[in-house]
């Protein structure tokens, strides 16, 4: 029955409520005001944490559920299926609805933010926000706490992602991929270009005969970050990012785009100019560039990280409030914890898996994949990489409005 | 807005209806019930939170109901030159598309009266666009204009670009792409009102010796204003609000970015929304003055 819901999450509550309640239609314009007018008192209205309650699952009844993710997330094959989400279907007999549609951090909260701040439907039942935005969610109570009694296979989560000071015990949120960022590129055009090999420091982006072929990150951390690290400020510590370090990066990432050096700050649509050759530099995420390849057929775009290293992130499982098919979704989550499951995606998605044991059934399946760092990195490897620090909400109010500021140009 | 001009001068008219019975309550009620609803409610709406301010305690994007004023400052401040951009870039491509859609028109509506199946046809083309999402439409354009494209190759082998620049993400880019989105929405209006044209006023003036310039000028032009009026306020207005062409995903870059890119980008990506909504605000106030003044200048009561 979801299946045949808007999209618009406002639009979705409306209908809902009409099918709850079968009310006639002049009830239901009616609930528009009523929802439209929540809406904006909502919206006026002072924010403390929300006091919500979770909706009523529905799993029980309804063997389906809705998973928005970001784009080249889960593994597809040729015709176009995703094998793991069939397996689990048949395993279990849950259908689920893979939507693409997070192309960015900031835009989707955007577009869900008077949803989650209601605890309505935001039309998914889970979603994969990155850390520090499921930090903003859990702390504005948005989420369910899972049931531990679905999720048997959360003893695989590795210890690294444990500890988190807004979910420590990852009661309401689960690593669902760890992502790196670094420089992605296109092999041949960057030779052609530059008559290197493979760009190793940001002052290789800058490199003239690149100018107007360099895309950047729409995701702030990743691409603020990696400018900061080159200008050796340590990204996860309070004393050496301050305001003053953060705004000189932006100062130069800023300049860069007045001179046309970078063409295009974009979310995961990056991809998409990679592809038609439009951009030939990219601070993009790992994983992301070796699908790519796979899709191109041969080996075109290459991924290194700067000599000053890259940043690492995750990306969380959360389950809104609004949701109403939690077990289902706790039981998906539960699913890609298996080792041999997230193996499987892991050989597809090609982000760091945050299970453990995945690496011994990678290596039962093709030992150079547990062999490839940027999936199961070594110490070593990590240590090349920097998570961005907690902001607090007025530090990244500044801090987005500045990066946002280069967006739009003067 | 636009309209009450129009309706205005409708009242210096002759008959004024004596009786203004239930019937005509009845009548308008669905209308401004409608307006009330989906015009009036959202505008207030829009200017209270424009006038909202930061919660103090609060986290991003949390605003709390207040006064101030001072928000319209601090984006006219901060945002004029993407509000001088967007007016700009809304002039030369309505004045673009007029130059495009006048002799189109004229064609259509007057020479090729004869062939009613030919008439009909072009008519068909000019609305074929429509068929395809013009989201769809302007995407092709940016491949078509892609760095690695041949239209690009070749002007910078001929030496017209230079090896380092580009199209897409250019101001011609964006004005190529706000003029090609909008020539419908000017052809058709113009179509109209030159469809009406009756040719024996041509002919008179010619043959009271008017250079056929003199006959387009003195004949032409003035009978086939009401459709230029309308022609361009179909595609000024909706150019100045538009988003789309100008955005970093379409046609457009960070030079680029117009009022619409900076609402988007307040409200979605830095939750700024009593910023987004006086930016709103002030788009519509001054949408409205302009096409006022417009409207006035070009004297509707005679070509209305």
């Amino acid at each position: 029955m979801n299946q045949n819901l808007p999209e618009d999450p406002q639009l979705r509550e409306m209908v809902k409520a009409a099918l709850a309640h079968k009310v006639t239609r002049r009830a239901v314009l009616g609930g528009a005001v009523a929802t439209s007018a929540a809406a904006l008192l909502a919206a006026c209205a002072p924010s403390d944490k929300a006091q919500l309650t979770p909706a009523t699952d529905v799993s029980d009844s309804d063997p389906s559920l809705i998973w928005s993710n970001w784009s080249l997330y889960v593994d597809v094959d040729d015709a176009g299926n995703y094998p793991t989400l069939e397996k689990f279907k048949s395993e279990t007999g849950i259908s689920v609805t893979y939507r693409e549609d997070y192309d960015d951090n900031d835009s989707y909260f955007g577009k869900v933010k008077d949803q989650l701040a209601l605890g309505q439907d935001i039309g998914a039942d889970l979603t994969c926000p990155t850390s520090w935005m499921a930090a903003r969610w859990i702390n504005a109570g948005y989420v369910q706490t899972f049931d531990e009694a679905e999720l048997p296979n959360k003893k695989n989560v590795q210890p690294a992602y444990l500890g988190e000071a807004y979910d420590p015990q990852r009661t309401m949120s689960l690593p669902y991929q760890g992502i790196l960022a670094g420089f992605a590129f296109d092999k041949k055009a960057y030779k052609d270009a530059t008559g290197k090999e493979a760009p190793a420091v940001l002052a290789d982006l800058w490199d003239p005969s690149l100018k107007g072929r360099i895309g950047v990150l729409s995701e702030m951390r990743d691409t603020v970050g990696i400018v900061l690290m080159d200008q050796g400020v340590k990204i996860g510590d309070a004393n050496s990012l301050t305001e003053d370090a953060f705004m000189s990066a932006i100062d130069v990432i800023g300049q860069k785009v007045t001179e046309g050096q970078i063409a295009r700050i974009k979310g995961n649509s990056y991809k998409d100019d990679l592809v038609n050759g439009d951009t030939i530099v990219a601070i993009a995420w790992s994983g992301d560039i070796i699908q790519l390849n796979a899709e191109a057929g041969y080996d075109r775009f290459g991924f290194v990280l700067p000599e000053s290293g890259g940043t690492i992130s995750a990306d969380c499982f959360v389950i809104p409030m609004g949701a109403t098919h939690k077990k289902n979704a706790e039981k998906l989550m539960n699913f890609y914890y298996d080792p041999y499951n997230a193996a499987v995606l892991a050989a597809y998605v090609n982000y760091i898996t945050p299970v453990v044991g995945a690496k011994e059934e990678a290596m039962k399946l093709d030992p150079a994949l547990a062999e490839n760092q940027l999936i199961f990195p070594s110490e070593e490897f990590l240590s090349l990489t920097q998570g961005f620090r907690a902001l607090d909400s007025k530090e990244e109010q500044a801090f987005t409005k500045a990066f946002q500021k280069i967006k739009l140009g003067a | 807005m636009a309209f009450a001009a129009f309706s205005s001068t409708k009242s210096n008219g002759t008959s004024k209806p004596k009786k203004t019975g239930r019937v005509v309550i009845a009548l308008l009620a669905p209308g401004l019930a409608y307006l009330g609803a989906f015009f009036l409610t959202p505008l207030i709406a829009l200017i209270m939170v424009s006038l909202q301010a930061q919660d103090p305690y609060g986290g991003i994007g949390d605003y709390i109901p207040a006064f101030e004023i001072n928000n319209y400052f601090l984006v006219i401040t901060e945002y004029f030159p993407h509000m001088f951009r967007s007016f700009s870039y809304a002039l030369i491509a309505t004045i673009l598309a007029l130059l495009i859609s006048y002799p189109l028109a004229y064609f259509i509506g007057v020479k090729a009266r004869p062939y009613p199946l030919l008439q009909k046809l072009m008519l068909t083309l000019v609305i074929a666009p429509f068929f395809i999402s013009f989201l769809l439409r302007t995407l092709a354009w940016k491949q078509i204009f892609s760095n690695e494209s041949w239209i690009v190759t070749t002007l910078q082998d001929t030496g017209l670009l230079e090896a380092d620049q580009y199209v897409v993400g250019t101001p011609f880019m964006v004005i190529f792409g706000l003029t090609y989105n909008f020539i419908p929405f000017m052809t058709l209006p113009l179509y109209t009102s030159l469809e009406r044209l009756d040719t024996r006023y041509l002919e008179a003036g010619s043959d009271l010796y008017a250079s056929p310039s003199k006959v387009f000028r003195k004949v032409t032009l003035p009978l086939s204003m009401p459709g230029i009026i309308s022609g361009t306020l179909l595609t000024f207005i909706p150019i100045a609000g538009d988003y789309i062409n100008a955005s970093g995903d379409f046609l457009g870059s960070s030079s680029t970015a117009m009022l619409g890119n900076v609402i988007e980008a307040n409200y979605l990506q830095i939750n700024d929304y009593p910023s987004a909504s006086a930016l709103s605000v002030l788009l519509m106030g001054a949408i409205l003055i302009l096409v006022a003044g417009y409207v006035k200048k070009s004297g509707t009561e005679d070509l209305l």
